[in-house]
């Protein structure tokens, strides 16, 4: 096969490459090797990939055509290969959540997620990079290295999935897993080029899912069609016994919303404008593809309503509050008394337990990690409990709330993902607030478990690059996301007349490291 | 580490002469369910060490935890047999520490939110004259918590993490439940303190035991006791500043520790100085405490509620279930059956230090009188089993072979020593007591002839005696009813036997 019959190969949409695999027109090892290829090409320069598996990967993907050469496919997507973020456990593959701290950990479980991807038969190509225990919106503070985006090698992928999401649009993965937590998922997927989806909180087993803050983390599809996140996310969604949080429910239909979306009908569906995710202080840019949008969705027949959400001024600060708060506790058992990096302080062979715990935690966490603990432990110190985290809870559910008000009036809330394009790697790492307003519009479907999800927009005219459109959706309604996603991606594929990543810059393909 | 003491202890007496001791437990209750608080985990006692663990109860980064249903409801159980409350809706909490014990660096409880609260029970304390006197203890809450892991210091000298050259951790009982039941303060006990301490344990002991929640065994730390103990001036109603005594493991420590602790505190007060708020550790050994962690800027745990587990929210239906499968309560079982039985005090303490009250209770309930009942369990099978080493209800004896063999003494077919030889039968498995009987041919003899003759022999080979008798010294026809026993080797009615002495010789 020629390279540029591979470069097709990786160029097109996992629900096309299913198709190809189910007709027998390739098979699952030639497509597995021509993104490992694809890989091997680019991933120096991107640096999605904290780490490749390709004989495992090579090894899943023949007994998926070996499945359909009899037969019997595992799932609709048996044999299309796929990459997850690093924050998901993989048995006898390296999990580091992009720290140090993990460094040499093989994880002797899957998670659900994993187990999930296995069992339909998706060959995993390898784990992806992310900030440090998913703390960023930049994919910087990734103790490996920042991944860089396809669009712009200088500027960030977002983040903490900048490197699920860089990997889909550099065409190193069909598909990818990502996780969002206050956007991690959308965010990455706004300024890429790609499609993300947060589900509903518990739509999606979080058992394997190294928590960052438990009751916000979601993980979901990270692909480069609405139809394919929608074929990821069914996938991997549905009720878990090993995680009490997940929906005992059977997941709506959200490959039939993704079809029926892409049909383009939208009459009757109202959309919901929130005031508060949108305005002064947005870039120009994302703010023009925005209202285009919209005006698109109007153009399908859906009518739209502008709805105020008061509460949602206060999400960031709420979040900051409540993240934190269980990320300084659930990264406590990261001792080295177990597992991972153990470091003994300088000259001190006889030194405690204690003295271990100190040095290793000092050397394996990075600098925005150990801001976050220091933050949540402070907030949930006795005497300030109340009004830190007491008082973040109250405004959560006051959020809540106001995206129930919202849900009465509107089907579906839209807003733009994020409020810039993406910025410069190293321009914001020294201002963590400037970064933290980066998902300002995604954090409030975490705090109220809401699903949400990101399609391209198109790209800002002042620089070029791409901007996000998000669709939210009431809880256990994450098929209006995906019909309303599709309707969107519809009608601007027609105004394109070609999918937006083919206008990104061609990537050098001489495997060099920048 | 040394145990040795240095503190200045007051005479128990002069201790309640100045001060009032209110004290607290806090009860440790190991569950027995099958598999552990947030997982599948086995739970057995004894195994390899880390053989029974998982990513979620190790701590693994990624897992995460599912409630035991099994365990809820034996909290509910508990909780119900103590008179408390069960709350409607509760969480669980994270309590935030570091431990290398602790494989997650934090303990899943419940914090503010109690399954059980506000019970009580009444502790029913032996007096010197044989009787009873009752206390109520109130119950604060019951809580449902993990274990940790168990750390084994290696190389020092007394197993303290103190000079050891390393350690290491099995982490089997991390996430094996746990149920913690905490007392309020216990004021006006006084000098009885020390009893009621230990009355108490005692009681929860056996209420834990009849329920069948738990081993409940304090050597192997199944149950385990931590004890609060504070003294405030005598008649000021105050509370002074309190130690707790951690991990005493017997009931003779509980009310050891507590009466050491009366006596050390009334040292450090008539010194003129505070008591320390801290945590003690208990010398079985020595019989002393000593200083262990101080408490006195109270650990700040950062608890919250735990978000990988939803609210527990046990349906009030079930929870009327629960009570209804609850079995007597162990105390006012125990005042009925003395009652209904007739027994004296002692009788009633003997029957229970024993372990015989279950074994008594179903020997009467197939028609054996309860004095016989217990004539047997407490005397000659009691015999055997501390020959034996054992408790009595581990011989091979069942409470309906008894009730036969009393029923064979009764109607004339054995005396009390052919019966012990029925028993000796029955331990050496020789079948059911009619078999035994009828294999050894034990059976008294009540062929009258048979009698008779013995009887005319042994007047004829005692003449002396028999002419006593003739003068009426009734008390001889003892050594004629021995010498009838002897030929008939015992089987025969010994009372039978004395009727016909006297007919024949009056």
């Amino acid at each position: 096969m020629s390279a540029a019959d591979t470069d097709g190969l990786v160029r097109r949409s996992a629900a096309d490459l299913a198709d190809a695999l189910a007709a027998g027109e390739t098979t699952s090892v030639e497509l597995t090797q021509a993104h490992l290829d694809r890989i091997a090409a680019v991933d120096g320069a991107v640096h999605a990939f904290l780490h490749v598996d390709a004989a495992g990967a090579l090894e899943q993907a023949a007994a998926a055509d070996e499945r359909r050469r009899t037969g019997s496919p595992a799932s609709a997507l048996d044999g299309v290969p796929v990459a997850v973020k690093d924050v998901l456990t993989t048995e006898g593959l390296p999990t580091t959540c992009g720290s140090r701290v993990l460094e040499g950990w093989i994880p002797p479980y899957d998670a659900t997620v994993v187990r999930k991807l296995r069992e339909a038969g998706l060959p995993i190509l390898g784990k992806t990079n992310m900030d440090e225990f998913a703390m960023g919106s930049s994919t910087e503070h990734s103790a490996y290295g920042p991944t860089h985006n396809p669009w712009d090698l200088d500027r960030i992928p977002g983040g903490s999935g900048g490197g699920s999401a860089a990997a889909v649009a550099a065409f190193e993965a069909p598909l990818a897993i990502g996780t969002d937590t206050g956007g991690s998922i959308r965010q990455p997927g706004a300024v890429t080029g790609t499609v993300g989806m947060k589900p509903t909180y518990g739509g999606v087993s979080r058992y394997g899912l190294v928590a960052l803050a438990n009751s916000l983390d979601q993980a979901g599809p990270v692909t480069r069609t609405v139809l394919d996140s929608a074929l990821l996310h069914e996938l991997i969604g549905g009720h878990d016994r090993r995680d009490s949080t997940s929906i005992d429910q059977p997941l709506p239909n959200l490959v039939d919303a993704a079809r029926r979306g892409a049909a383009g009908d939208l009459s009757g569906l109202r959309v919901g404008v929130v005031t508060e995710l949108a305005g002064d202080g947005w870039q120009r840019g994302v703010m023009a593809r925005f209202q285009e949008s919209v005006e698109l969705l109007v153009a399908a027949g859906a009518e739209v309503v502008e709805v105020s959400c008061p509460s949602f001024v206060h999400a960031l600060a709420t979040y900051y509050l409540i993240l934190p708060a269980e990320a300084s506790s659930n990264l406590a058992k990261f001792d080295a008394m177990r597992y991972g990096l153990r470091v003994w302080p300088e000259g001190r062979p006889d030194a405690s337990a204690e003295e271990v715990m100190r040095a290793s935690r000092d050397a394996g966490f990075g600098d925005e990690v150990k801001r976050r603990i220091i933050l949540g432990t402070y907030a949930l110190s006795s005497g300030y409990y109340d009004a830190y985290y007491g008082q973040a809870q109250k405004v959560r559910t006051l959020i809540a709330r106001d995206f129930d008000a919202a849900f009465a009036r509107a089907d579906v809330l839209v807003s733009p993902t994020a409020p810039t394009t993406a910025f410069r790697l190293g321009e914001k790492l020294d201002d963590p607030m400037a970064m933290y307003l980066n998902d300002l519009a995604t954090i409030p479907a975490n705090l109220a478990g809401v699903p949400g999800i990101s399609v391209p927009s198109g790209l800002a005219d002042e620089d070029g690059l791409p901007t996000g459109f998000q669709v939210l959706a009431p809880a256990l309604a994450d098929d209006r996301c995906y019909r309303v996603g599709a309707a969107l991606e519809a009608a601007l594929l027609q105004r394109w007349g070609g999918p937006l990543l083919d206008r990104a810059p061609e990537l050098s393909t001489n495997g060099a490291t920048r | 580490m040394t145990t040795a003491t240095h503190e200045t202890l007051v005479p128990f007496d002069d201790v309640l002469a100045a001060y009032d001791p209110a004290l607290g437990l806090e009860v440790h209750v190991e569950l027995n369910t099958a598999s552990k608080m947030f997982c599948g985990c086995p739970t057995g006692f004894g195994a390899e060490p880390n053989t029974q663990v998982c990513p979620t109860c190790l701590g693994l980064p990624g897992a995460m935890p599912v409630v035991n249903a099994k365990a809820v409801e034996s909290a509910i159980r508990i909780g119900l047999a103590l008179n408390c409350e069960i709350a409607e809706w509760c969480r669980f909490a994270r309590k935030n520490y570091f431990y290398p014990d602790m494989p997650k660096n934090f303990q899943t409880s419940q914090y503010d939110e109690p399954i059980c609260f506000e019970g009580w029970m009444d502790v029913a304390v032996p007096t010197e004259d044989g009787g009873v006197e009752t206390f109520r203890v109130e119950i604060e809450r019951a809580h449902m918590e993990e274990d940790t892991g168990k750390s084994l210091h290696v190389g020092g000298a007394t197993g303290r993490i103190h000079g050891a050259d390393h350690s290491l951790v099995d982490y089997n009982r991390a996430g094996i439940p746990l149920i913690e039941i905490v007392t309020k303060p216990i004021v006006g006990a006084g000098a009885r303190a020390p009893e009621v301490a230990r009355a108490y344990v005692a009681q929860l002991r056996d209420l834990i035991v009849a329920l069948g929640v738990s081993d409940a065994r304090m050597d192997q730390g199944s149950i385990r006791a931590d004890v609060n103990l504070s003294l405030s001036p005598a008649g000021s109603g105050t509370l002074g500043t309190r130690t707790e005594t951690k991990n005493v493991n017997s009931l003779r420590s509980v009310e050891r520790a507590v009466r050491y602790e009366m006596s050390r505190h009334a040292g450090v007060l008539q010194a003129g100085r505070p008591v320390l708020q801290e945590t003690r550790h208990w010398h079985e050994d020595t019989g002393v405490t000593t200083s262990g962690r101080e408490k006195s800027d109270a650990e700040d745990y950062r608890y919250f509620p735990e978000p990988d587990l939803v609210p527990v929210a046990p349906a009030r239906a079930w929870v009327e279930e629960l009570r209804a499968t609850l079995p007597e309560n162990p105390t006012v079982r125990r005042a009925r059956l003395q009652e209904e039985w007739g027994f004296s005090e002692l009788e009633m303490r003997d029957t229970i230090g024993a372990g015989a009250l279950d074994v008594i209770e179903q020997t009467i309930a197939v028609g054996t009188s309860p004095q016989a009942a217990r004539k047997w369990w407490l005397g000659e099978l009691a015999r055997r089993a501390n020959e034996d080493g054992v408790d009595v209800t581990a011989l091979a004896v069942t409470p309906a072979d008894v009730a036969r063999v009393q029923a064979l003494v009764d109607e004339g077919t054995l005396n009390d020593k052919l019966a012990r030889q029925v028993f000796d039968g029955l331990l050496a498995g020789e079948g059911n007591a009619d078999e035994v009987v009828a294999a050894r041919g034990l059976a008294i003899v009540s062929d009258e002839g048979a009698l008779s003759t013995a009887v005319d022999n042994a007047i004829a080979a005692n003449p002396d005696v028999a002419a006593k008798i003739r003068d009426g010294k009734v008390a001889a026809a003892g050594a004629l009813i021995g010498a009838v026993m002897k030929e008939m080797r015992g089987q025969a009615d010994a009372g039978r036997v004395r009727e016909l002495v006297l007919e024949k010789l009056q």
